[in-house]
């Protein structure tokens, strides 16, 4: 038990030190590097509670493909950070507002008894944390489930028909046409006297 | 001598013997890396009627030692402006994924370091974290070819990670396990019931994309040294270019004892059980760890034979291979293989 608190303590203080670096740190690739960090933490405390699906799903979906694509798009901006910070004191009182305010929300649930049963009872060492999800997933929660994906997938359209507006300067590929290309279409022979 | 032997192996702590374990496997495994860029420059200078390294050693067999310690006495330089931390961790980065999910590989029944039941996803999770280190090296070196070959890497590895993962998912479904080592016995029988065959059309998505996501020849756009000259790596020496270069060998060997697992029936044996009983030959002919590293040797043979096969794949190419066609007939398979174990047509005959 001594180990899996020192364990506990170890990965919960990386996380809110990356957290809090997250939002300090002055460059934007480091930010999400360390929110990369943040996410990989939390995994690991998901592991320590028994919940290797989740964990690893977490790594697998949070830190293996969707901070890859976010730290992609943030490499490739070319982001002015001395002008982002112009308006540090004018912003001040509405991020003070905002964050008292998603505060006393966690303070609220958090004092509530609702939390009372998180230290869950140990289970026999057969029980499949990822079996009992699955099986839960696809009959008790099968139609939530069903519509979040339903969701997600007009979300996916959306976003490609945004980026699928035709531009006059943009240049595509026919493969088609690359393939079915033949001999007369490139190559001509020229008869040219002989002098 | 046998029995205290034996007392003196009870006596150590479980946990100290694992790390004892685990320490002489990541030697045996970096030694086999090193002499898997040897067997590489041999195979191909064969293929290309050359005799490839014999200056050092017998027959060239000191080569590997000797770039080794080439590469560690070389000077590893810091290009200008570099984001130094961040330079000299991504080498790291690349190697560390590679070796973790080694954690998992079961190289015959029982016989790995930790038997999870969500094996298959670790493994996934392990494979799609290797792309941070070229991403990141990429970004630190302040080199416009290194960040070209960055970009291209993650563009490259997100779309053949999909793929990947729809395979994965038929191997699941057809062994009803996440398990490594039940996946591996849901395939027993004789070589017609491994996966290889039922599941044809994954294993060969599977290894095509096995290929991309090494960033190997003919999918080696992310280095392609006629466009951007070594892409990513192009600013490390020493040190950090020989940490990024095992780890594209250690991958290969891993994505080559997952194929030999997933599909060709890891430590399963070909012959038939009565062929195991043969006296002396017969440890060989049954099943156990030599089959499956023999599966994996097959698989590497593979990859070399693919770099001194194929030319280059254009980069659109590359995308179009990869969303277009591998991804489709992975979700058509997925979808067969949904049917007839629903009907529970044959080949998936259950009890």
């Amino acid at each position: 038990m001594l180990i899996q608190t020192t364990v506990f303590y170890f990965f919960s203080g990386i996380l809110v030190l990356s957290a809090l670096a997250m939002i300090t740190v002055r460059n934007p690739v480091h930010a999400a590097l360390f929110l990369i960090l943040a996410f990989f933490t939390s995994g690991a405390l998901w592991l320590l509670l028994e919940a290797e699906f989740l964990g690893i799903v977490l790594v697998l979906v949070y830190v293996g493909a969707v901070m890859v694509l976010f730290l992609f798009v943030v490499m490739m901006l070319d982001i002015n950070i001395a002008k982002m910070r112009a308006g540090y004191a004018k912003y001040l009182p509405v991020g003070l507002l905002v964050g008292a305010a998603m505060a006393a929300e966690m303070i609220i649930i958090l004092t509530k008894t609702n939390f009372e049963h998180a230290q869950a009872n140990a289970k026999p060492a057969d029980y499949s944390n990822t079996q009992e999800l699955g099986k839960l997933l696809f009959t008790e929660y099968v139609y939530p489930f069903e519509i979040a994906g339903v969701i997600l997938l007009v979300a996916i359209i959306a976003a490609i028909t945004l980026t699928m507006r035709k531009r006059a300067v943009s240049k595509q590929q026919k493969p088609h046409e690359q393939i079915s290309v033949q001999r007369k279409d490139r190559v001509r022979l020229a008869d040219l006297d002989r002098e | 001598m046998l029995e205290w032997a034996q007392n003196f192996m009870a006596a150590i702590p479980p946990v100290l013997l694992m790390t004892v374990y685990m320490f002489i496997f990541v030697l045996v495994l970096f030694g086999c890396v090193a002499y898997v860029t040897l067997a590489e420059r041999k195979v191909i200078g064969f293929m290309q009627v050359r005799i490839g390294p014999n200056r050092v050693g017998p027959r060239g067999f000191g080569q590997p030692i000797a770039d080794a310690l080439k590469l560690m006495f070389k000077e590893m330089i810091l290009p200008n402006d570099a984001d130094r931390f961040l330079f000299r961790l991504a080498p790291l980065l690349s190697m560390i994924p590679a070796l973790a999910a080694w954690a998992v590989i079961p190289f015959a029944d029982g016989w790995n370091f930790a038997d999870i039941n969500a094996g298959l996803l670790y493994l996934l999770a392990m494979t799609s974290l290797g792309i941070y280190g070229v991403i990141i090296a990429g970004w630190a070196s302040n080199s416009k070819y290194a960040l070209l070959g960055a970009l291209r890497s993650a563009a490259q590895i997100v779309s053949y990670e999909i793929a990947m993962g729809f395979a994965l998912v038929g191997v699941l479904m057809a062994s009803g396990s996440l398990n490594l080592g039940d996946i591996v016995e849901a395939q027993e029988g004789n070589v017609f019931t491994w996966n290889w065959l039922i599941l044809f059309p994954l294993f060969i998505t599977y290894l095509i994309a096995g290929v991309a996501e090494t960033n190997r020849a003919p999918f080696d756009v992310v280095e392609g040294e006629s466009e951007i000259v070594a892409g990513f790596h192009v600013e490390y020496s020493g040190m950090g270019f020989a940490l990024f270069f095992l780890a594209e060998y250690a991958n290969i060997i891993l994505i080559s004892a997952l194929t030999a697992l997933l599909f060709l029936g890891g430590w399963l044996s070909p012959f038939p059980e009565s062929w195991s009983s043969v006296p002396y030959l017969g440890v060989l002919l049954g099943h156990g760890p030599h089959m499956f590293i023999a599966k994996t040797c097959f698989f590497i043979f593979c990859f070399l034979w693919f770099r001194a096969t194929f030319p280059r794949y254009r980069y659109d190419q590359i995308m179009r291979l990869g969303w277009k066609v591998l991804l489709p007939i992975t979700l058509i398979w997925i979808f067969v293989e949904g049917v007839l174990l629903y009907f529970e047509l044959p080949p998936w005959w259950f009890d």
